[in-house]
């Protein structure tokens, strides 16, 4: 109940500080969307050459891409970590944040959330309703339920994989850009995995698991049955890979001794 | 105006002993190029499919497109606009303004030292790691490789000129983020980087055609693919040119009334 209170307390604190500067809101909200567009635009104009992808059709590549964005979002909003090095451990915030009565990682990720990136779970909703009309997808009352555990899940895997990298923090504190280099690999899972040579599909299912936060779970919504077991696996993922991470960063703020001063 | 010139010499030559002293970003630098072009690798491989060709590009010059636009970024872009901008926040732009020289010129020259870094650690070895992993072809005509760095070289001139003015309308709009942000996507879009202008449907290409993007990353990609042709390099090489010029005038015109509205925030 406490940390609940303290989220809400944090948000709202959040929404004033980006009310401030309303114009750049606007402007940043925009290039969201651009940047959400220009991938969309990407898979279209490719399937103006081409009518199949290993079997996947365009609005099926457009549905898995719809998909992703939703996890993606709830992870841009919440674990917005990715200069959690320079911030915290070079310039000395986490000796403060330590002495803070909440969790470590709890009060790091209310510091930093970025509430305007949840706007991307509307766009993905928005595409994957318009391939799944496209192509004759009916809704089942369990779907939205489904939909929810796997968004969970996916959103999770992302979060647990930057959590392990940030907490490598504590053990080395030179910079390091593996932070950017996740996010590029992250791009893979949005498209079928089947594309890939072996040893990258193996990786994206089972080391950097992104393939859980795109196609896995998005081959379920469109009835592919032979992904089938890979798309239930996607909550499980989450969840190993979230308390994974949280022991990591457990593991690193007890060998934590603070920077200079 | 030889002490001049050897003042902006010296500027490139700071800053490229500056990204000396952070090589280690770098190397890992090329390692995201790697993968980034990896996968876009396997996405062509999968949309050509059986395809012999797609817009006159086979798969290996498409391959060879998408590791030459990577690399060549590496040169061309910098980011000379955030750092205006932080600069304009930070009320630092007021000190910088009576300093001897010219503050676009001196961002300008900081960009080239990091450009020329970036192009001698970093697209050189990172170019010798994709080629032996992806089939890449290089052309083996010497005045494909004069003509590729001349476009290169413009390409830096007009991806520059337009973050000089991303960044000097920070002085208009006081926080600039979002606007940075939507030009690199609209870059990355317009410029040819992900995608050939000439994949785009014929709607999308007169649209572009009129816009500077262009010049950016497509046509030094084309001319080094050899996707273009004769007298197709030089009018492309020509309209680079063009947009370099022209980009001037509301660089100018942007400076001097940011020269008037100087606000510091601070500082």
């Amino acid at each position: 109940m406490f940390y609940v209170s303290i989220f809400f307390q944090y948000a709202s604190q959040y929404l004033k500080t980006r009310m401030s500067y309303r114009a750049d809101l606007v402007v940043e909200l925009f290039s969201d969307l651009l940047f959400q567009a220009v991938n969309l635009i990407f898979i279209l104009v490719v399937f103006g050459h081409t009518t199949f992808l290993s079997g996947w059709s365009r609005e099926e590549i457009i549905f898995i891409y719809g998909f992703f964005l939703v996890p993606y979002a709830v992870f841009s909003s919440f674990f917005n970590i990715w200069d959690f090095n320079e911030r915290y451990i070079v310039k000395g915030e986490m000796d403060r944040v330590l002495t803070r009565p909440i969790h470590s990682l709890f009060q790091i990720i209310i510091e930093r959330m970025e509430l305007e990136s949840m706007f991307g779970v509307i766009t993905g909703v928005a595409i994957m309703f318009y391939a799944g009309s496209e192509l004759g997808l009916t809704l089942s009352w369990y779907d939205p339920f489904m939909f929810i555990m796997m968004v969970i899940g996916g959103s999770l895997i992302y979060a647990g994989i930057f959590i392990i990298l940030a907490s490598i923090s504590f053990w080395s504190d030179s910079r390091t850009d593996i932070m950017p280099m996740m996010y590029n690999i992250g791009n893979y899972g949005r498209y079928p995995v089947d594309i890939y040579n072996q040893v990258i599909r193996y990786m994206l299912t089972w080391i950097l698991p992104f393939a859980f936060v795109g196609v896995y779970p998005a081959a379920f919504f469109l009835g592919r049955e032979e992904w089938y077991g890979y798309a239930f696996f996607t909550p499980v993922m989450g969840l190993i890979f979230i308390t994974m991470s949280v022991f990591f960063w457990n593991a690193g703020v007890k060998r934590y001794r603070g920077a200079g001063n | 105006m030889a002490s001049k010139l050897s003042m902006y010499v010296e500027m490139v030559r700071i800053r490229f002993l500056m990204m000396l002293a952070y090589r280690t970003n770098y190397y890992s630098g090329i390692l995201i190029y790697s993968i980034n072009i990896g996968a876009y690798y396997f996405l062509w491989q999968a949309i050509y499919g059986g395809q012999e060709s797609i817009q006159d590009l086979s798969i290996v010059q498409m391959t060879t497109y998408i590791a030459i636009a990577w690399m060549a970024r590496a040169f061309y872009f910098n980011n000379i606009d955030r750092e205006i901008s932080q600069e304009i926040q930070d009320g630092k732009v007021a000190v910088e303004m009576i300093r001897p020289y010219n503050y676009l010129g001196m961002k300008t020259m900081q960009g080239l030292g990091e450009g020329l870094f970036r192009l001698l650690f970093f697209s050189v070895p990172g170019m010798a790691i994709v080629w032996l992993v992806f089939p890449i072809s290089f052309s083996n005509d010497l005045s494909i490789w004069g003509l590729f760095f001349v476009s290169l070289l413009f390409s830096f001139i007009v991806n520059t000129q337009i973050n000089l003015i991303t960044g000097i309308l920070t002085f208009f709009l006081l926080y600039n983020t979002g606007l940075i942000r939507a030009k690199r996507v609209v870059i990355d879009l317009f410029s040819g980087l992900l995608l050939p202008i000439s994949f785009y449907p014929l709607w999308a290409q007169d649209i572009m055609s009129f816009l500077p993007f262009q010049a950016i990353s497509y046509i030094p990609s084309m001319i080094f693919t050899e996707g273009f042709t004769g007298g197709e390099v030089y009018s492309a090489i020509l309209l680079q040119l063009m947009w370099s010029v022209i980009l001037f005038i509301p660089i100018q015109l942007l400076w001097i009334a940011a020269k008037r509205q100087l606000i510091v925030q601070g500082g």
